[in-house]
């Protein structure tokens, strides 16, 4: 739906990036390794995986809250990795914020919500003035869909999905332009997650918002995603327009991981036609590598695999 | 078919600092033999305190069911002594937990903790209880059992570790067995496969199972009847077609309107706005009257009956009085049920046969 309206300007972009954790000793775990992509303004570009995959470290190492091993995160013409000046590094934290899974863990608990929103605020300087920060914080709270008698609250006071509303207003505070939502609704209930995915939707809209949004539930993210890239074992495995992935999954194990989600349907629950992935069927020895099969669509592939693939579109 | 479980009126309390809280508030349902019976609700609906109170498990002294039978064979579990309980837990009632990390004891074999269920209720010599751990553990689908039997929890993954809890639970051979989220703590791929294997064990064993979870779509793929509780009521109950295809609570609406399909195109999702009632003073009335767009005078004042819609199928709603207005369910479900009758998701299948 973002397609038609989105200008092709290209807000981040992932060149080759590998992370790599020593675990002691000999072993090295290759959480991302060596993973490209570009993300346009305006739009959802989601994230999705199994756990385990590299999804969530993906998003942390963007945000420079890991040293990347290697490759490139270039952030509105700017490498996010790499030294960098106090100055150059303040205003990258301003542009890029972070909405947690965890809303009862990414809130300080000893904080009343007027200082867990202003903090950036202070911290960036954007107001200075005591009086409009308390303002501007009501405002916020407002556009989050709670109400400023709520700012001299702590967090234990809230629900699940106020707490995340609070951490969406944290992030909206210094008026960032990329946001990484990292499973932001998995751990509210059915009917929480609707009004929590409602809103980022009219965030977006009004802020001119660009999301990454990493998740494990692929009928929301299909949802609200423009664009979606399947990780698997710390690769991108398929990256494709939301629905062109869903209606044409090309990759083996997208089709697996597809064929997996339970939908809330029962007759097509009752003909499910489960496949699953075998590695050791589909990854050989060969070289695989990134490759678009058609515009827009992009494939893991080997030589072999991408001729069949061609062949067969 | 006569079932094999009934609760009646059942109502649960806890008493805490701030007052009573009032879990369950006159539960009614039966168990078929045989079927899997799905609870669906948000986080305090008391559909966990309900299953729990059927294995005699409310935390004493604070929990207590305060009111209602749970009939098992000819006896009513609410009355039975912890002691008769210990009998009946595991042998003819068990449980599998959503968190297969915590529910196993880390420090001892697998093996032994099949074991320990066989040797105290079947009384098995060790040696039978070890050869019958061996069998359950390939029924479970767990590779090597003869080797994995002596391994330790923490050896197995996520997914097998579930497949040994639901071992544990089956080591009895129950007549029924109650499955508290089961999969929610495991990826998609190992969730399916999961729900294979118990729809699987159900058909060879016959086994009556309570499967409570929030994931609609999980409901639709296991349940032959499913349950909505809202508040610490059943408010409305039925098959899965039923449910699915003819919801008729306002909440069930919401339920099924704020879970995107693969195919929804609707701009928004329908939210229900707002959060559930606090049940240390549960609301008069219908209690998801506050939240509903289509609470009618006499929600705010009584609580509406069961009104039956068909043989299979009731909900607690005043819509369905002869007097209520004719309402329509929102738009965005109606299209959710329309594009559903029709097949929905059928092209993904279709690209998957030819693989």
């Amino acid at each position: 739906m973002g397609m038609l309206t989105m200008s092709k300007e290209k807000i981040l972009e992932v060149k080759n990036l590998k992370q790599h954790f020593d675990t002691g000793g000999k072993t090295t775990i290759k959480a991302v390794d060596g993973i490209s992509f570009d993300i346009y303004k305006g739009e959802t570009f989601g994230l999705v995986g199994e756990s385990g995959c590299g999804k969530s470290t993906t998003g942390r190492t963007i945000i420079r809250l890991y040293d990347a091993t290697d490759g490139e995160v270039i952030f509105k013409g700017e490498n996010v990795h790499g030294k960098k000046s106090k100055k150059e590094l303040k205003s990258f934290n301003q542009n890029m914020q972070m909405i947690f899974q965890d809303p009862y863990a990414s809130l300080n608990p000893r904080m009343t919500v007027r200082e867990i929103v202003a903090e950036g605020i202070h911290i960036h300087g954007l107001i200075k003035d005591e009086a409009a920060i308390t303002k501007r914080v009501h405002e916020l709270l407002e556009t989050v869909g709670l109400n400023k008698e709520h700012a001299s609250r702590f967090p234990h006071e809230f629900s699940g999905g106020q707490r995340q509303r609070i951490g969406i207003a944290r992030a909206l505070a210094v008026d960032p332009e990329f946001i990484i939502a990292d499973e932001p609704i998995s751990a509210l209930d059915v009917s929480i997650q609707a009004q929590v995915v409602n809103l980022l939707k009219d965030l977006q809209k009004q802020h001119d918002l660009t999301y990454l949004f990493i998740a494990h539930d692929l009928s929301m993210v299909k949802y609200i995603s423009d664009r979606i890239a399947v990780m698997y074992a710390g690769r991108i495995v398929e990256l494709a327009d939301s629905d062109e992935l869903y209606k044409n999954p090309m990759h083996p194990y997208t089709k697996s991981l597809l064929s997996a989600i339970p939908l809330p349907d029962p007759d097509y629950e009752r003909n499910r036609r489960r496949i699953t992935y075998d590695p050791s069927q589909y990854e050989s020895s060969e070289h695989a590598s990134f490759r678009e099969i058609k515009e827009g669509h992009w494939v893991l592939c080997t030589d072999k695999q991408f001729a069949k693939l061609q062949a067969s579109i | 078919m006569s079932p094999v479980l009934e609760v009646k009126n059942l109502h649960v309390h806890f008493e805490t600092y701030g007052g009573t809280v009032q879990a369950v508030r006159g539960v009614n349902f039966e168990l078929n033999e045989g079927e899997t019976l799905a609870i669906v609700g948000e986080s305090g609906s008391g559909k966990s305190v309900t299953s729990k109170s059927l294995m005699g498990l409310i935390p004493r002294p604070n929990g207590k069911i305060v009111e209602g039978e749970i009939l098992f064979e000819n006896q009513d579990l609410a009355k039975l002594k912890e002691k008769e309980l210990q009998k009946m837990r595991g042998k003819d009632i068990s449980m599998i937990f959503q968190d297969p990390m915590t529910s196993l004891n880390p420090t001892m074999k697998v093996g032994k903790q099949i074991m320990e269920v066989l040797m105290l209720h079947q009384k098995l010599s060790k040696k039978e209880a070890k050869k019958r751990a061996i069998e359950l553990l390939d029924l479970v689908g767990i590779p090597f059992p003869d080797k994995r039997v002596d391994q330790y929890p923490h050896q197995f993954s996520g997914g097998m570790r579930q497949r040994v809890v639901i071992a544990i639970a089956l080591a009895c051979n129950p007549k029924v067995l109650i499955a508290d989220e089961p999969t929610t703590a495991l990826d998609v791929t190992i969730q399916a496969q999961i729900l294979e294997l118990m729809k699987d064990i159900q058909k060879k064993m016959n086994t009556s199972i309570i499967f409570i979870t929030h994931d609609l779509g999980v409901v639709a793929n296991v349940a032959d009847r499913v349950a909505v509780m809202y508040a610490g009521k059943i408010v409305e109950i039925g098959t899965v077609d039923d449910i699915f295809y003819n919801p008729k609570h306002p909440y069930t609406w919401g339920l099924i309107g704020s879970m995107p399909t693969v195919d929804s195109q609707e701009e928004k999702l329908y939210a229900i706005p707002g959060t559930p009632p606090d049940l240390l003073y549960p609301p008069k009335g219908d209690a998801f009257a506050l939240r509903s767009n289509y609470a009618l005078a006499i929600d705010f004042e009584e609580a509406p009956p069961m009104f039956k819609i068909s043989d299979t199928h009731s909900a607690a709603t005043w819509l369905l009085h002869e007097d209520a207005p004719n309402i329509e369910p929102p738009k965005a479900v109606k299209l959710r049920m329309e594009g559903m009758a029709k097949g929905a998701g059928g092209d993904m299948n279709g690209d998957v046969n030819n693989e």
